[in-house]
């Protein structure tokens, strides 16, 4: 997730890590990560660095041209997947029209990723 | 192909769409087919290569991490074997002649993608949480800065500074150098046919693959 400061919305966060902010603390599918309170800024947003501290989520800063990017978590499983629980993913189509994984629940679904290179 | 039951969604990891776009044209396709630009798929699932794919139940579950797969024979594996190495060049030969020698499971792949469209959470290939977790790829700090490195690349070339996506791209390399989907997609900008060798990075396709050995290009299938 790309950032121009470490302090983020959390529906932003949501969309950008799969993770959302609960009173439970950071919650992805069945699990959650208890926050201390200096995690949530006075309006609302996140502070970036106490979330990602907590779950592992290495921090890259490009001074340079004055952008982070927040990796994945690390702190749970040690592996790609924390959750079996499938995130939410909304990605275009060659139109440029949004479609939703989850339009899909109800069916079984093979998700297959390929490349032009 | 594929067995009626299961909805297919097929998705590019391009961060240019513009070289994916003719691809799914040519292929109008009835499934949802999008397009990837950020890497998004391969961060959340934990892809390395394609093509892979992920199985996800009714319920939202992933049964099936991502893995290599093709439901269906890979039309790329089909041509290196039908190009005559006498009619190229000896460097795209012996390019030609190491890639033969990757391997796929197509046949058993669909064969388990039926069992399961019959089967469901009876199947032996739909396997639980904790299973799933387990064999996905492992992630530790290397890799997790991997991706992020990856993501500033991307985001870079796409906002108009390709020479700051090579400096990330290069980290995401030296971090992961198992990942193949970060070095063929920032070789692929620089030498689209061969991916070969440039200044830009330390490897390259035939390089890195001599190295493991194409039959250990994509892991086998552990149905």
């Amino acid at each position: 997730m790309i950032l121009t400061e470490l302090v983020v919305d959390p529906s932003e966060f949501e969309r950008g890590t799969g993770w959302a902010l609960k009173p439970e603390g950071a919650c992805k599918g069945e699990v959650c990560v208890p926050l201390p309170d200096s995690a949530r800024a006075a309006d609302g947003r996140i502070d970036v660095q106490v979330v990602a501290d907590r779950l592992g989520m290495p921090i890259v800063t490009d001074a340079k041209r004055g952008l982070y990017a927040l990796g994945p978590e690390t702190a749970l499983t040690g592996r790609a997947l924390t959750t079996a629980v499938a995130s939410e993913l909304e990605l275009p189509d060659a139109d440029g029209r949004p479609f939703r994984l989850s339009s899909l629940r109800g069916k079984k679904v093979v998700l297959l990723a390929w490349s032009s290179w | 192909m594929h067995p009626k039951g299961v909805e297919i969604v097929t998705v590019a990891l391009d961060v240019d769409p513009d070289q994916a776009r003719p691809f799914i044209e040519a292929a109008a396709p009835d499934h949802p087919s999008l397009i990837d630009s950020a890497h998004v798929l391969d961060e959340r699932f934990g892809m390395v290569n394609v093509p892979n794919a992920v199985w996800i139940d009714e319920d939202g579950m992933i049964v099936r991490p991502a893995e290599p797969a093709s439901p269906g024979p890979n039309p790329a594996n089909e041509s290196f074997r039908e190009i005559d190495l006498d009619s190229v060049p000896p460097d795209i030969r012996e390019i030609l002649v190491e890639a033969r020698k990757i391997r796929s499971e197509p046949e058993r792949y669909v064969e388990m993608l039926h069992d399961w469209v019959e089967r469901g959470s009876d199947s032996p290939y739909a396997h639980t949480p904790d299973e799933v977790i387990a064999r996905s790829q492992p992630r530790s700090a290397a890799e997790a800065t991997a991706a992020a490195e990856f993501d500033l690349g991307q985001h870079l070339h796409r906002t108009g500074d390709h020479p700051g996506a090579i400096e990330h791209w290069r980290e995401a390399h030296r971090l992961y150098p198992e990942n193949w989907t970060y070095k063929r997609q920032a070789w692929n900008f620089e030498d689209p046919i061969r991916q070969g060798h440039t200044d830009a990075y330390e490897g390259s396709w035939f390089e890195d693959v001599k190295q493991i050995g194409a039959e250990n290009y994509y892991p086998p299938l552990v149905p």
